[in-house]
């Protein structure tokens, strides 16, 4: 979107994290803190990763000095903007229960001992922007919506910034997530430090609001140069994918994969320890947690995150269908790339990676696919004979 | 390890069959190995083969949604598999190796021809398979009652 | 922080009281049936009755110790209470078959697809039930016996453990004696007393008199009944998409939202339970699917 593109330097920067402050908005954003960057408030420039960046791999994370003072010159942090839009804990309703009946006092959704919503998110890479798109689609799309979420996410201010420095992990090329931010943000930014003429940002309204924040700010129009550095960096960064992942008929390739012996190769090496679904910023699945006083007459229901890896997941009469690790790593990859596209339209997957990086078995979920296809083209018959 | 002609006669399932009756039928047969593990045959799939194990021990599944509950097993001697026998010639059970086997297993599409090309062939076969359906039915009519489990025998 | 409502008073939609909200009810009957399943009849505190398609479930909640899915047991033709049939066999189905008069129960629903069974009208309905397996199919066949003139032959094909745990035997006698509904009942383990069947389910399909060429099926039970079922039933020339099952997984939410019911890209809750065997038969037949 180029109308009404501008130019801000970092003092614009600056202005535009204390214009959302002052629209009561709370500004979140990557922060370094204990060897990784990690989603924390940000109450000025100074509280973003200035001259960090970062090398991934598989199950490998490792922040590293850029030697500039780029802003957002990394790949993805740790977390995506899940946790502030679908956290991890969060209190349905409280209620207690009397003689003739049960009364309930709805709560609000604000995080135990957090700054609260409304939230601005500042530095949305385009694939974490898409992830959110596909939890729009998953929690707030259907018949049934999750109404904490959408609480959540009417009120959040989307500040994406295009990817200038992707990672060994990324392949949102694959996905056609990145790296400029699709449809979703109310502001999109670019960072662009090496050109000599200036550590400047290019800023692209996507909103009505966005526009209204943006008209604010001390800036100058975009001229061409503006225009062409940010094409050139995400040019650039498209040629710099870390992995690649073969989309073309992959559900086809994972349903006809049901029965391949590489489950259990993959589950030698599987931990089922549910952090590539702690990590993936589309996985949605939940469990409802009651908790009752003593006298149990109080209560609260919680949403709280769950994990098809964990053994339970899958509980029924007495045992779980998915019992093996085998079985639960295939419900896991089936969905990301093949059920949910049946489900949704979609593939669950955005490319952003984390997955592979925070494994710490360091399983990469491209380098599975692609054998899963190779196996199926050349498969032999199930049974041996002498 | 004897080959298939000479391992048959041998075999109770076979005993009281002539020699060119045992020549057809090994004529039918292939020794195979399975993997501890491997499946032989699956629920659904057409019962194309019979097997009879001379080494391991295969389990009879019924597939449940919290995994496989195994409902028999078969060992060294054992015959596995009678709905090649019967229409629609499809099992209804899985079966899987649980000990590296070697089993000789009958072509049964083979077979079935050649009993009814064959009549006394096909009844001599017959008989002989409603012997094993006939002790394994006892043994599981018994099972049924559940005589370690109810106090006092089946639920009542 | 939102203010204080009422339940008992306010609006009874789950729109306005959001979908994880449960609706009050009262249990106003305790009916036991067999020795470990009761049927519940519940009355809503708001005094609305709660409209259902025969083979939906609601989210039933035993305050403080936690919620099941459990099919509605009732009439669907006739608003009124709502009944649940519940078999105890775990920590919430062992509070709510202890649940006396007036206890406070939660619901929540009901969800998923229904049965259809009227989409058996002009030929023949064929309900096979296992176990528990009849409560979710009795709304099925009131609502057919509601329309008994649109059907031929309705057939019940009924297999229960022992002759202690065979269920509504009242409904099996008037169907049978009053519907003309072919009623067909066999047991696991049989008793010194009982001169009825002793056998499998599956035993009665040969004998059972439906036209498989005009026949809806809809079976339900445990999934292994159901699958032997389901088979005998398409030997016998019913069309895999004429055998509808009703399928069970893990539920907390039953609004599609938690992802635990999923087998493979169908949500349960919403896709499902009830299913036609045609898709379900290449998804049943996957191991730890």
């Amino acid at each position: 979107m180029r109308g009404g593109a501008r130019v801000l330097d970092l003092d614009g920067l600056e202005a535009l994290v204390e214009a959302l402050r002052e629209r009561g908005y709370t500004v979140l954003g990557p922060t370094v803190r204990d060897g990784a960057i990690v989603t924390g408030q940000i109450t000025g420039l100074d509280d973003l990763p200035r001259g960090w960046g970062d090398e991934q791999d598989a199950g490998h994370y490792r922040l590293r000095r850029r030697g500039d003072d780029a802003l957002f010159g990394f790949a993805s942090g740790a977390q995506s903007a899940k946790p502030v839009l679908f956290p991890a804990t969060t209190l349905i309703w409280r209620g207690s229960r009397s003689a003739d009946g049960f009364t309930v006092e709805t709560n609000g959704v604000a995080p135990p001992g957090g700054p609260g919503p409304p939230y601005a998110l500042l530095g949305v890479r385009s694939c974490d922007l898409a992830a959110i798109g596909v939890h729009d689609r998953v929690l707030a799309g259907r018949a049934a919506v999750d109404t904490d979420y959408v609480r959540q996410r009417e009120d959040c201010f989307v500040v994406a910034v295009t990817c200038g420095s992707p990672g060994g992990t990324c392949f949102c090329v694959s996905m056609g997530t990145g790296p400029r931010p699709g449809a979703g943000y109310d502001l999109a930014l670019t960072e662009i430090l090496d050109d000599g003429a200036g550590h400047r940002f290019l800023a692209e309204p996507g909103s009505d609001r966005g526009a209204d924040v943006l008209g604010d700010l001390p800036g100058s129009p975009a001229g061409a140069d503006d225009l062409a550095a940010a094409d050139r960096m995400a040019a650039d960064a498209v040629a710099r994918m870390g992995r690649v992942l073969e989309t073309d008929s992959l559900r086809d390739v994972l349903y006809a994969s049901a029965e391949s012996a590489r489950w259990d190769d993959i589950a030698t090496r599987c931990l089922a320890c549910t952090n590539c679904t702690l990590v993936c910023p589309t996985c949605f699945c939940t469990s409802v947690d009651d908790v009752t006083d003593l006298t149990g007459t109080a209560r609260e229901r919680h949403r709280v995150w769950d994990s098809c890896f964990s053994a339970d997941y899958s509980y029924l009469h007495g045992g779980s269908v998915r019992a093996s690790t085998a079985a639960r790593y295939r419900q896991w990859m089936t969905h990301k790339l093949a059920s949910w596209i049946d489900q949704f339209g979609t593939s669950g997957c955005v490319g952003c990676g984390r997955c592979i990086t925070w494994c710490p078995a360091a399983i990469d979920i491209t380098a599975e696919a692609a054998v899963l296809r190779a196996d199926l083209a050349d498969s032999l018959p199930a049974r041996e004979e002498a | 390890m004897r080959t298939i002609e000479q391992y048959l006669p041998d075999h109770p399932f076979f005993a009281g069959l002539d020699e060119p009756a045992v020549a057809l039928l090994a004529g039918c047969a292939v020794n195979v190995h399975v993997d501890a593990g491997r499946m032989l045959f699956r629920e659904g799939e057409p019962a194309d083969r019979f097997y009879v194990v001379r080494r391991g021990r295969v389990a009879i599944e019924v597939r449940s949604p919290t995994g496989p509950i195994v409902i028999d097993t078969a060992d060294e001697g054992d015959v596995v598999g009678w709905s090649w026998l019967v229409p629609p010639y499809r099992w209804v059970f899985d079966a899987r190796a649980v000990l590296p086997t070697s089993a000789v297993a009958f072509d049964a599409v083979c077979l079935r021809g050649k009993c009814e090309a064959d009549p006394a062939l096909g009844f001599a076969l017959m008989q002989r398979v409603a012997r094993v359906m006939y002790e394994r039915l006892q043994a599981a009519r018994v099972r049924l009652l559940d005589l370690y489990g109810a106090p006092h025998g089946a639920p009542r | 922080m939102a203010p204080l409502a009422d339940l008992a008073a306010g609006p009874s939609t789950d729109a306005a009281r959001g979908p994880m909200l449960p609706r009050p009810f009262r249990v106003e009957q305790r009916r036991q049936d067999t020795r470990d399943t009761v049927t519940l009849v519940l009355e809503p505190l708001d005094g609305e009755p709660l409209p259902f398609d025969a083979g939906q479930f609601t989210m039933l909640d035993a305050f403080g110790i936690g919620e099941v899915p459990i099919s509605i047991s009732g009439d669907p033709t006739r608003p009124g209470p709502l009944e649940h049939t519940v078999r105890d066999v775990g920590s919430v189905t062992h509070a709510l078959v202890r649940s006396e008069a007036g206890t406070l129960l939660g619901v929540r629903g009901p969800y998923g697809t229904g049965w259809g069974a009227l989409d058996g009208a002009g030929g023949d309905l064929l309900v096979v039930a296992g176990g528990i397996g009849l409560a979710p199919l009795r709304p099925a066949l009131l609502e057919a016996l509601a329309r008994r003139e649109a059907f031929g032959r309705l057939v019940l094909l009924y297999g229960a453990r022992t002759p202690h745990d065979v269920l509504f035997a009242d409904d099996l006698r008037s169907w049978r004696d009053r519907h003309g509904v072919e009623v067909d009942v066999t047991v696991d383990y049989g008793t010194p007393e009982w001169t009825g069947r002793v056998g499998l389910v599956t035993s009665l399909i040969p004998r059972a008199g439906f036209d498989p060429r005009n026949t809806l099926a809809l079976v339900c039970g445990p999934e292994v009944m159901m699958r032997y079922v389901a088979t005998a039933l398409v030997d016998r020339g019913v069309p895999a998409g004429r055998v509808r099952l009703s399928m069970e997984r893990n539920m907390r939410c039953g609004i599609g939202l938690c992802g635990h019911c999923q087998l493979r890209e169908l949500f349960l809750c919403v896709d499902g339970p009830v299913l036609a065997y045609d898709r379900l038969a290449p998804l049943m037949a996957v191991a730890e699917l």
